[in-house]
């Protein structure tokens, strides 16, 4: 079975990438909500935040980033979902074939499409004024820890996407990820914030991430912040793969 | 359990919670024929079937398929069988041809695009292969779905409520799919709440009543279950299916579907 992990993954990989190609509104519709923040906080609400950094957008990008991941990994929920529903993930299951390449596709598709999402939303907070220095590795460890905190979420929505009773409860789960990079350092230096606000803020996951990534496009010392986003991120990859899997199991037994 | 065996059931038992689905199912189904468990709605038909092809594990109980256990042998299982399930399975984002050759990639084929447009000719949807299957109608999903399953000739073919929610036409075309099966030696298991479906295919018909197999015999042995029959004369009327068939029957013609009465005569001849 084995044997045919990595050929079984490419082909359901490439039958699911088709759902994406031949549906770029999922896309757009991804990039829709982040877009909507970056300009609504970039000119209506950025004039009045001060980050000690000259330019809003440029402090700006990486939290949206999250965002736009937060809801991208949202589709990788449906798409799950569907596939359940409609009985071709049985038809997967009864076939000889490695049985966890059917979420593995899924995973590979929602990297690829988060990705291209991604790119979009940089492309407008170029149009919009963002600007890096940044060298190539230092976009290369952007790169890196995007991705790594997507196959973390992605395995996480893999959860909803099998036990989920309806299309919107798949997709429901990620509201709560897309709100939290509003108690981060995404849009507002801590600082400013009451206490025990500020304590949550400063120790959730998407701070970390944030921060790092916002050093390394402005070139700024990145301190050991980079290793708590990375211990963050393969915390939870690793509990959402375990629980993903034991939800697979589960059902099919 | 002979070797002319293709699908072995004992004693199988599932339950979700408090409600017992299966309750000892037993029943043996011989190499190269159709097997038809009827029961109405919430018998366990379901059930059967998905503990047969590997999806769900049964409680109690043994079962085989090909001669390979579900349990222990369940990678040998899944080559041994397809599964069109309740609900045409389908990508509908894919074309038709596409779908096909999905599963011809999956089951590791060497020329899937060959296999793909075989199948398309077999079952009459080379026209629409390059539509995306969310244009195609009840019938022609049900076909491709079938089609799919036939991908890799599995020597049995499970096949669960294949003509639930088809109008008339698109049942015949599924029934003249399943008897060419047969024919060819496929081993059919067929689940079905249709009592006419069941007379009109099945070599061999088991009766699954709230979890158990009440009876299990041919058509004839069934029969002899009642009193002998009495003669009446009774006027021949038409049914209303052979009045809609014959009304539209011009149009069955062209898209490659036999009319009724010849699927019903040439399974009868065969009998």
């Amino acid at each position: 079975m084995t044997a045919h992990f990595l050929g079984d993954t490419t082909v359901l990989t490439g039958r699911s990438l088709r759902h994406i190609t031949r549906s770029l509104d999922t896309i757009i519709t991804t990039t829709f909500m982040p877009i909507a923040f970056l300009l609504l906080f970039v000119y209506v609400f950025g004039g009045a935040i001060s980050t000690g950094m000259t330019s809003y957008v440029d402090y700006l990008l990486p939290g949206i980033l999250i965002i736009t991941i937060a809801s991208g990994i949202s589709y990788t929920a449906f798409r799950l979902f569907l596939d359940l529903k409609g009985g071709i993930f049985e038809r997967f299951q009864s076939m000889p074939i490695a049985r966890s390449s059917v979420l593995w596709a899924h995973v590979l598709t929602s990297l690829t499409a988060n990705l291209m999402s991604v790119v979009v939303v940089v492309l407008v907070a170029l149009l919009m004024g963002f600007r890096s220095g940044a060298g190539v590795l230092a976009w290369l460890a952007v790169a890196g820890i995007l991705l790594l905190f997507t196959l973390a979420l992605t395995w996480v929505a893999i959860i909803p996407g099998l036990t989920a009773k309806s299309a919107d409860g798949a997709s429901a789960f990620s509201y709560p990820l897309v709100f939290l990079p509003f108690i981060s350092s995404a849009f507002v230096p801590t600082q400013t914030m009451p206490a025990p606000v500020r304590a949550f803020a400063e120790n959730q996951p998407v701070t970390s991430i944030v921060d790092t990534i916002r050093n390394l496009l402005t070139q700024q010392p990145i301190g050991n912040d980079i290793w708590t986003a990375l211990a963050w991120c393969v915390a939870i990859l690793l509990a959402a793969y375990a629980c993903a899997m034991a939800v697979f199991h589960r059902r099919t037994s | 359990m002979s070797a002319d065996t293709a699908i072995h059931a004992e004693g199988l038992e599932k339950s979700y919670k408090a409600l017992d689905v299966l309750r000892g199912v037993d029943f043996d189904v011989a190499r190269g024929s159709i097997f038809a468990l009827l029961g109405s709605n919430g018998a366990g038909k379901t059930t059967v079937v998905r503990i047969l092809s590997t999806l769900i594990r049964p409680d109690a109980g043994l079962a085989s398929v090909n001669g390979f256990d579900v349990a222990t042998q369940a990678a040998q299982v899944r080559e041994s069988f397809s599964l069109t399930g309740q609900f045409a399975a389908v990508d509908e984002i894919l074309s038709g041809r596409e779908n096909l050759v999905l599963v011809a990639r999956l089951r590791h084929l060497a020329d899937p695009g060959a296999v793909a447009d075989d199948l398309l000719e077999r079952f009459a949807l080379t026209e629409a292969a390059g539509r995306r299957v969310s244009t195609y109608s009840g019938g022609m999903r049900r076909r491709l779905d079938i089609a799919m399953s036939l991908i890799g000739d599995p020597p049995v073919i499970f096949l669960d409520e294949p003509t639930t929610g088809l109008d008339p036409q698109g049942r015949i075309e599924v029934w003249q799919a399943v008897t060419r099966l047969a024919e060819q030696g496929t081993t059919v298991l067929l689940t079905t709440q249709y009592l006419e479906e069941a007379e009109q295919l099945a070599d061999r018909i088991a009766i699954l009543h709230r979890g158990r197999i009440i009876v299990d015999g041919t058509l004839a042995e069934l029969k002899r279950l009642l009193p002998p029959a009495t003669v009446e004369y009774v006027e021949k009327q038409p049914s209303l299916e052979e009045i809609f068939l014959a009304v539209i029957g011009d149009d069955a013609e062209d898209t490659g579907r036999g009319p009724d009465a010849d699927a019903r005569t040439t399974r009868k001849e065969n009998r």
